[in-house]
Parts: C-alpha cells; sequence; structure tokens
C-alpha cells in the first residue's frame, strides 16, 4: 500500500508540475471572453489538426501569446491579423509551401498545394480578383482543420461531393460562370457514388477525375486518359480500336461520349446495338460499317445471354430437386466468364473478337443445359424407380399381412 | 420343410447342435398387450444397423479418406457411381433413422420399466450402444468433408476442449493436432469404419444374446392386471408371427427410406475451406441439438466452474445416471413403480424435445 501511495504522489507530482509549466496562450484567454465571432475561433481551435501539432494562433496570426495586454496584437508584435480572401492560399502557404517546415510533422507531406492550386481555375480566378471562388479554407474549413483522412473533415473523400456541391450546385453563387450547377446531383445517381457509399473510399469522388488543389475540368483530349487511371484495359482497348483515332479527329470526348460524365451510371448490354436504347445509333446510322458491327455485337451478346440464362435455369431446377450439379455449375461460371469479357471486348468495337468469346461462352451454356438435362432427367428416372419399387414393397407387405392373417386364423395345433 | 431342408439342417445338427437353435425358435414367443408395438423398435433400430453395414461398405469401395480426396470421391458417388447417389443418400438418411429409432426404443424400454431386474444388463449394453450410434453419426458426419461438416466438427472438437486438465489432450487426441485437418479426417475415418464397428458387434451381441436369454419384458403394469386377472396372459410365437410382423416395419422403413433418397436426396454442399470464415448458422445433427442449445444458455460463469464445462459436466453425470438407472430404481424389480423415475423419463424427454425445437427455430 505505501509503495501505490508512493507511485500516486509521484504522478500527482509530475501533472501538477507540468500544468504549472504550460505556457499560457493570452489569444485563446481573452478571446474565450469576446462576442460570439470573436471568441468562435478559440472555441473551434482545440480540435483544430494545428493544435494538436503544438501549434497556436501565433504561428499563423502572429503576435505574442505571452504577452496579456492589447500589445499582443500589434504590429511591433508581428501580428498580422485575418487574411483577406485573396491572401488566404499564399497565408497558408508560408509554412504550406516549405518542405522542409512540414517535413517536421509529417516526412510524407506535400508542399506543392499553393503551385498547384494557382494553375487551377480557382486559383487562376482569385488571382484575377474574383473573391467567390474556392480557396484552402472554403473546402478545408478554418480554426477545426481535420486531417483528411477524419471521416468529419470536409475533404475526407466520402464527404468531398458534398463540399464541392456547397458552390457548385448553388445557382446563385454559380451565376455568371456559365457552367452547369447538377454535376454533384448527377454524381449521387452514379455508380461511383454508389459505390463510395457502400464505404469504398477507392472509388472516384468529385477530385479524383478533377484533382484537389489544382482542380481542372479533363479537356476532351484527356478524358480518356483521366477514366483510364482507374479503367486502364477499357482505356486501352478504346485507344487502340477505330474510335480512337477518329474521336480524336472528331474533337469527341473519348468516354463520356457514350458513358457520360457526371452520371456514369452502370452499363447495360441494351446500350449496344441498333434499338432506340442503344447509344451507338447516336452515330451510327443503317448501312454504315458501325451500325452493322453494333448489330452484329448486339445480338450475340443477347444469344450468349440467353443460352447462359437457359443453362443456369435448369441447373437451378435441377439443384432445387437435390440433384448434384456442382460440377456443371462451376464450369457454366466460364460461360459468365466469357459474357463478361465480350462485354468488355465490345470496346473494341471489333465484331468478330466479341463474337469469338460469345461463341465460347455459348458452348460452355449448352453443355452445361445438356448436363441439366441429364439431371432432371435422372431424377424423373430415380422418382419412376421410386415408384415401382413402392409397388412392390406394398405387394410385399400385404403378402406378409395376408400371410400373418392365415396363420393366425388356424388354430394352434 | 422340403427334404434338402432337412438334410442340410441334419447335417450341421451332428456338427454343432443346430437343432436346439432350431428347436430355440420354435418354443421362442413374444408377449402380446398393449403395449407390444414398442417391442418392434428393437429390431427396426438393429434393421437400420445392417442397412448402415451395407450401405457403408459399397460406399468404402470408392471414398477416399484425404483432404484432397473426401469430397470428390463423394462427388464421384453421387454423380458418376450407377446407383452411388441411392446408396450414400440411404446411408445418411438411414443413419438419422436409426439413431431416431434407438432413441424411441432406448425410451420406451425406459417408460415400460423394460430395465429393471434381471435385466440391468441388457439396458446398459443398449445405452453403451446408443452412445456408439451417436458416435458413429459424430464421425460420418465430417467424412464427405464439406463446409457444414467441417465448421460443426470444429464446434463439436471444441466442446472437448472446454475440459480442464484433460480437455487439451482429449481436443489433440479427437482432432490428431491442434486444428481440424487431414489428420482429423483419417482419424474420424477410423473411429467410424474400425473402432465404432469393432464395439458396437461386440456391444450388440451381448445385447442380443441378452434379449434371447431373458426374453421380451412385460411391463409391470400388465404383469399387475394378469395377476389381478384382469387381463389374460397372451403371447405370440416368436417366429414366424412376431418376425413376419418385423419384416412388414422393415419393408415399409425400406420404402420411407427409398423415397427419402430419390425425393430428398442428401446434400452434398461445399468443399471444406479451412481458411474460409464459418458460415452463419453452423448446429452438430438434430440429435446433438439439445446439448448444443442448452451450452449456448448457460451463463460465462457457475459458481467457480466455466459455464461450457459446468454444462459438459451435467450432462456426463446425467448420462452416467441414466446408465445405472436399473439399480437406481430397483424397487421396479420388485414390481414397484417409482413415480419419480416416470418423472425423470418425462421430464428427460421433455427438455431434450424443448432444446432440440429452440435449436432449430
Amino acid at each position: 500500500m505505501r509503495v501505490l501511495g508512493t507511485i500516486a504522489a509521484l504522478i500527482f507530482w509530475a501533472v501538477g508540475s507540468a500544468m504549472a509549466a504550460a505556457p499560457k496562450d493570452s489569444c485563446i484567454t481573452c478571446h474565450l471572453e469576446l462576442e460570439r465571432k470573436q471568441s468562435e475561433p478559440a472555441k473551434k481551435f482545440d480540435s483544430d489538426i494545428h493544435h494538436q501539432a503544438g501549434l497556436g494562433c501565433a504561428d499563423c496570426h502572429g503576435g505574442d501569446p505571452k504577452d496579456e495586454s492589447m500589445n499582443a496584437m500589434s504590429r511591433a508584435k508581428g501580428f498580422r491579423g485575418a487574411p483577406k480572401k485573396n491572401q488566404v492560399p499564399e497565408f497558408c502557404a508560408r509554412c504550406h509551401s516549405d518542405i522542409a517546415y512540414m517535413h517536421r510533422f509529417n516526412p510524407k507531406m506535400r508542399a506543392d498545394q499553393l503551385s498547384q492550386y494557382l494553375t487551377s481555375v480557382h486559383g487562376k480566378r482569385l488571382k484575377q480578383g474574383d473573391t467567390k471562388v474556392a480557396a484552402c479554407v472554403d473546402c478545408h474549413s478554418v480554426h477545426d482543420i481535420l486531417p483528411a483522412s477524419d471521416t468529419r473533415s470536409p475533404v475526407h473523400p466520402m464527404n468531398i461531393a458534398t463540399t464541392c456541391a456547397h458552390c457548385h450546385a448553388d445557382p446563385n453563387h454559380m451565376k455568371g460562370y456559365n457552367i452547369p450547377t447538377d454535376q454533384v446531383e448527377k454524381y449521387h445517381k452514379s455508380v461511383h457514388a454508389e459505390i463510395l457509399a457502400q464505404g469504398d473510399t477507392s472509388a472516384p469522388t468529385c477530385s479524383t477525375c478533377h484533382g484537389n488543389h489544382g482542380a481542372t475540368p479533363p479537356g476532351v483530349n484527356s478524358v480518356a486518359n483521366v477514366c483510364g487511371t482507374c479503367h486502364v484495359f477499357f482505356a486501352q482497348l478504346f485507344e487502340s480500336s477505330p474510335h480512337g483515332p477518329a474521336f480524336a479527329q472528331m474533337g469527341l470526348p473519348g468516354c463520356v461520349q457514350c458513358h457520360s460524365n457526371h452520371e456514369i451510371v452502370k452499363p447495360s448490354d441494351d446500350w449496344v446495338g441498333v434499338s432506340s436504347t442503344s447509344v451507338c445509333v447516336t452515330c451510327h446510322s443503317a448501312g454504315d460499317k458501325g451500325y452493322t458491327a453494333a448489330q452484329k455485337m448486339a445480338g450475340d451478346l443477347a444469344k450468349l445471354k440467353t443460352f447462359y440464362g437457359r443453362a443456369e435455369d435448369i441447373l437451378s431446377t435441377a439443384e432445387r430437386s437435390g440433384m448434384e450439379v456442382s460440377s456443371p455449375k462451376v464450369e457454366l461460371a466460364s460461360a459468365h466468364e466469357a459474357l463478361v469479357k465480350a462485354r468488355v471486348n465490345v470496346h473494341t468495337f471489333n465484331d468478330a473478337g466479341v463474337q469469338k468469346l460469345t461463341d465460347q461462352g455459348v458452348e460452355i451454356s449448352q453443355k452445361a443445359y445438356q448436363a441439366g438435362v441429364v439431371a432432371l432427367h435422372e431424377r424423373d428416372v430415380r422418382r419412376k424407380g421410386l415408384g415401382v419399387s413402392l409397388v412392390f414393397i406394398v405387394l410385399a407387405i400385404s403378402g406378409l399381412y395376408l400371410k400373418i392373417r392365415q396363420s393366425e386364423s388356424r388354430p394352434h395345433t | 420343410m422340403s427334404t434338402l431342408s432337412r438334410r442340410i439342417l441334419a447335417w450341421l445338427d451332428e456338427r454343432f447342435g443346430a437343432g436346439s437353435i432350431e428347436d430355440f425358435l420354435r418354443h421362442k414367443t413374444v408377449p402380446q398387450h398393449r403395449h407390444t408395438v414398442w417391442y418392434y423398435f428393437g429390431g427396426m433400430t438393429l434393421f437400420l444397423f445392417v442397412i448402415q453395414v451395407l450401405t457403408g461398405i459399397l460406399l468404402l469401395l470408392y471414398y477416399r479418406p484425404t483432404p484432397n480426396d473426401a469430397f470428390e470421391s463423394v462427388q464421384y458417388i453421387v454423380t458418376q457411381v450407377r446407383f452411388g447417389w441411392l446408396i450414400r443418400s440411404i446411408h445418411s438418411w438411414s443413419a438419422n433413422l436409426m439413431v431416431f429409432t434407438a432413441f424411441v426404443h432406448m425410451f420406451s424400454v425406459y417408460f415400460l420399466k423394460a430395465y429393471r431386474k434381471p435385466r440391468e444388463l441388457t439396458w446398459i449394453s443398449g445405452m453403451l450402444l446408443l452412445f456408439i450410434v451417436m458416435g458413429f453419426g459424430f464421425s460420418g458426419y465430417l467424412l464427405p468433408w464439406n463446409t457444414l461438416a467441417f465448421f460443426a466438427t470444429k464446434v463439436g472438437t471444441e466442446m472437448a476442449g472446454a475440459v480442464p486438465v484433460a480437455g487439451k489432450w482429449m481436443l489433440t487426441f479427437l482432432r490428431g493436432g491442434e486444428e481440424v485437418t487431414g489428420a482429423t479426417l483419417t482419424r474420424f475415418f477410423g473411429f467410424h469404419v474400425a473402432v465404432l464397428p469393432g464395439l458396437a458387434t461386440v456391444l450388440l451381441a451381448m445385447h442380443l444374446l441378452l434379449v434371447q436369454r431373458l426374453g421380451m419384458s412385460v411391463p409391470p403394469s400388465v404383469e399387475r392386471a394378469i395377476a389381478e386377472g384382469r387381463e389374460p396372459t397372451r403371447s405370440m410365437p416368436f417366429f414366424p408371427n412376431f418376425l413376419l410382423r418385423d419384416i412388414i416395419g422393415w419393408y415399409a422403413a425400406l420404402g420411407v427410406l427409398g423415397a427419402l433418397a430419390a425425393i430428398f436426396p442428401w446434400e452434398l454442399g461445399t468443399k471444406a475451406d479451412p481458411f474460409a470464415s464459418a458460415p452463419a448458422g453452423i448446429r452438430p445433427e438434430w440429435y446433438f441439438l439439445f446439448m448444443f442449445q442448452t451450452l449456448k444458455y448457460l451463463p460465462p460463469k457457475i459458481l467457480f466452474l466455466e459455464g461450457e464445462f459446468a454444462g459438459l459436466v451435467g450432462f456426463g453425470l446425467a448420462g452416467a445416471v441414466w446408465v445405472i438407472v436399473p439399480f437406481l430404481d430397483y424397487r421396479a424389480g420388485f414390481g414397484r413403480v417409482t413415480r419419480f423415475f416416470t418423472g425423470l423419463g418425462i421430464f428427460a424427454l421433455g427438455f431434450m424435445v424443448v432444446m432440440s425445437a429452440l435449436a432449430l427455430r
């Protein structure tokens, strides 16, 4: 007990000494006493990443936090005050562009945010005097800045679309820029947003395609490169297809021509072909080579889907009937793989190549279907065999019953 | 009897007195009263055991007890081997029906007090046979090496590991190592096709010998009614009258087995993947469910014991009491029926049914 008491006393002494030694920040002390507008930064600063890294108000705003008089905020004490909107990037960049300083806190930290920002539309317009555009604090917040990895941060992948929407979905704010304000609304309908909402933070959000500090709309020529960052194989197929050079020549954006830009929904096989739902007929018309190829590819995909569906149905029926069809089911999975590959190969716009894959899938599906037919036939044979066996069993039981009755009706000898 | 049969019997009689067996069968009778129907469940269990032996031997022709081959060999049996599906399904369904009829037989013997003096050893050998039948079920369940069986065995053997001091040794003995692996499979195969059949043969021979030697027990209530003249003493010849009735039951069982195999073939599932996470809803075979559910309800600590361990000790003691019940209920040997033991039986049966039903919810 004495030992425990000594340890407790030592701990209290150490904590007490540390508290007594902690430097007093007069900025916080005074601002907490002030009206709402002046006290808010001091209240919020507790959760700020800068505060947690050991920085204080004076590290950004200057002044002397040790001085408890109003002199603390004098020019003589280096007080800089709050920056104007057009000064914000350079204000933050005093530290964030100093790689040596930044690496003291995080050796992986980049220090090129300002130079990137100045290349962005936001940065350029700010330099031209447009203070409506986003600067650092508009996205990262101020005085309660959290690391981007924190789910509460406005720049966490899950929150970026909402952060961008603050300005880009506001028609009043965007008045005069001549760009639509429905991007975020469309994005929320996209397959990308759907995956992100499931918690997959690797799914693209605004900054994935547009960049973050160097935010710029991708130009017509760079769309395929942007999509190809993730969809590498599709981009390669498209570039090597007849559409690659043709689109470039006509000045058409690659992927978005068919898949749209913000509202990128899950593609459907109906997009291929010559029906009213097809995207091919947007450019191709009856008689041209592309129209014929589209018709052919759509037909081949539909054929494989029909054969695959038929095989899947019959194997499911056989399985529900208790038949062992796991092997044909495994084989049928290859037909589905062939269908997926054929869908991917549509981006080559080579109908012969697509057909080769769909033919493989059809062949596998037919084999699986046959296995299903055999399994169902086997099931019927079993049931018929059961019926016949039961007839014999009932006959045998009846015979035994009659034999018992006969032997028991005779008096015992 | 034909001349040839007589000559064969005479030849056998000259060598080992086969005539005395024939004489025994000719004179053996079975008591006839309102509870006679329960006598058939012993024969039914024996019939299903014979089915198990025959179908088991046929399965052995193709089955390979290694983790790489076990699942595929069973898959081969049910898809490629002629009538393999029928043999495998009958083996699985018959195993379950055998456990069911064995339980019915055991409870009927219990409630009709057929364990009373002088049939104590018949009861004990029967109880040991019931434990062996459950052992057959537990060891056979793993053999197809499918996901459900793999994880159910993992859970089942973990229970043995909960026993203090000897738990670790028991778990290692059952699994053939720390985990359920190929070593467990070969071990369980050995138990299933060699150790348990050997023990079952000895105990079954003893059980049947005792049944023949002591005859069928007449329930105390019937004995009293006969003694008081309220009921006449009735019996039927074992051969052929009782045996023919037995055979009718066997034929019916065969029909039920065939129907189950053809309409509800026993599922094979997916091959066990030891690295996969356990699928939801893992539970043991239905005849272990009452124990499984009870252990789930137990608190982590009961007095100074681990809850699971206390449960296992409880079941062990209950099983031991059940085995020696003829000695505890010795009054039944003098024709005095103790309500306590009847109540105990009703409680045990009710407990098993309710707990199993709760587990199946």
